[in-house]
């Protein structure tokens, strides 16, 4: 938080504060939870967690011990989409997972792609 | 527009694509085939909203139906997972959800010569998307024998839409179909296209 009395930042301008002190969560931020959007545990289950959280969250957080999307997640718990994104919307909100946005299929993510075919 | 709160535990990112065409052509079978992981099934509810016509107060009516999508992955490289998406076939629905298409590198519409007009919903949708798309015309045995050209003029398809000869239950059919996909798609994006 500033306390200068400025509410924008030198460097990085008005916009990001708000972004950066949320640590990149707005409240809109299940609509940017896509079904590829891939989701990992930011450590193991502590036994506090296993005893505090609801049954679905300590599923997901076993689940994304390991890296994966909101539909593996989703399948994995026998979910709709829909409930899934909001369920990790809590765990985003709790700071327990990492998630990471799908990439836009830009020349240098085709040409992995193209690549990454041919020699399976 | 993306954002995340991943740094830096996450190196890893995601692309997807489509797998669609009418019901039973074959979308989940190609997913099976390709896929590093055994297809897995998820599914949304979609939310229609309706409007009566002849309601002059414009009450909307809510339709609701499940949908459920079969997918598998390929991991492209350690920085990159591609997920493939079979469309549910028979569901008109499907056609509302775009968060489903939004962000696809593109879409394989798979055909059946046998009956070549079940192609045409995902056609004209991924056409109106502008989503790029090859048509991979599934060899059934007791299907008729067709040229490209011929699959070509049937579904009134743009000569630079490519189309596929193809066996989803064979890896290397698959394989030569995407890679045609990714290709195309590249030319549009270089092109400027999209
Ligand atoms: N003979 C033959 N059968 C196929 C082929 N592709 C799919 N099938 C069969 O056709 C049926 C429908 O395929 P499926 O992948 O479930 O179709 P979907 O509805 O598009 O997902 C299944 O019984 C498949 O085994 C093919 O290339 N040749
Ligand atoms: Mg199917």
């Amino acid at each position: 938080m500033s306390n200068d009395g400025t509410w924008f930042d030198d460097a990085a301008g008005p916009l990001v504060r708000p972004y950066a002190m949320t640590g990149g969560r707005t409240t809109s931020r299940q609509a940017d939870l896509e079904i590829i959007a891939l989701v990992v545990a930011l450590g193991p289950v502590t036994r506090v967690q296993a005893t505090s959280l609801d049954d679905e969250l300590i599923q997901i957080l076993r689940l994304v011990q390991k890296p994966a999307s909101v539909a593996e997640i989703s399948a994995g718990l026998r979910l709709p989409l829909s409930v899934t994104k909001i369920l990790l919307g809590d765990l985003i909100d709790k700071q327990l997972v990492a998630f990471r946005s799908a990439v836009t299929p830009d020349i240098r993510v085709l040409q992995a792609v193209i690549n990454g075919i041919r020699q399976l | 527009m993306a954002f995340d709160n991943s740094e830096p535990v996450l190196r890893g990112s995601s692309v997807k694509l489509l797998v669609a065409g009418g019901f039973g052509v074959g979308k989940t079978t190609m997913v099976g085939t390709i896929s590093e992981i055994p297809p897995l099934r998820t599914e949304e509810v979609i939310t229609e909203m309706s409007r009566g016509v002849d309601d002059l107060a414009g009450v909307e009516s809510k339709t609701t139906t499940t949908v459920a999508l079969d997918f598998g992955r390929i991991t492209i490289s350690p920085e990159l997972v591609l997920y493939l998406f079979g469309t549910p076939g028979q569901d008109r629905f499907w056609f509302m959800w775009d968060e489903l298409a939004d962000g696809a590198l593109g879409a394989v519409i798979l055909a059946d010569t046998r009956r070549l007009g079940s192609s045409f919903p995902a056609i004209d949708y991924f056409e109106s998307r502008g989503v790029p798309f090859v048509i991979g015309v599934n060899c059934f045995d007791d299907g008729a024998v067709h040229e490209v050209e011929e699959v070509r003029d049937a579904l009134d398809l743009d000569t630079w839409v490519p189309i596929v000869m193809c066996d989803v239950r064979d890896r290397a059919s698959c394989k030569q179909v995407l890679v045609t996909l990714a290709e195309h798609a590249l030319t549009m994006v270089t092109a400027g296209a999209r």
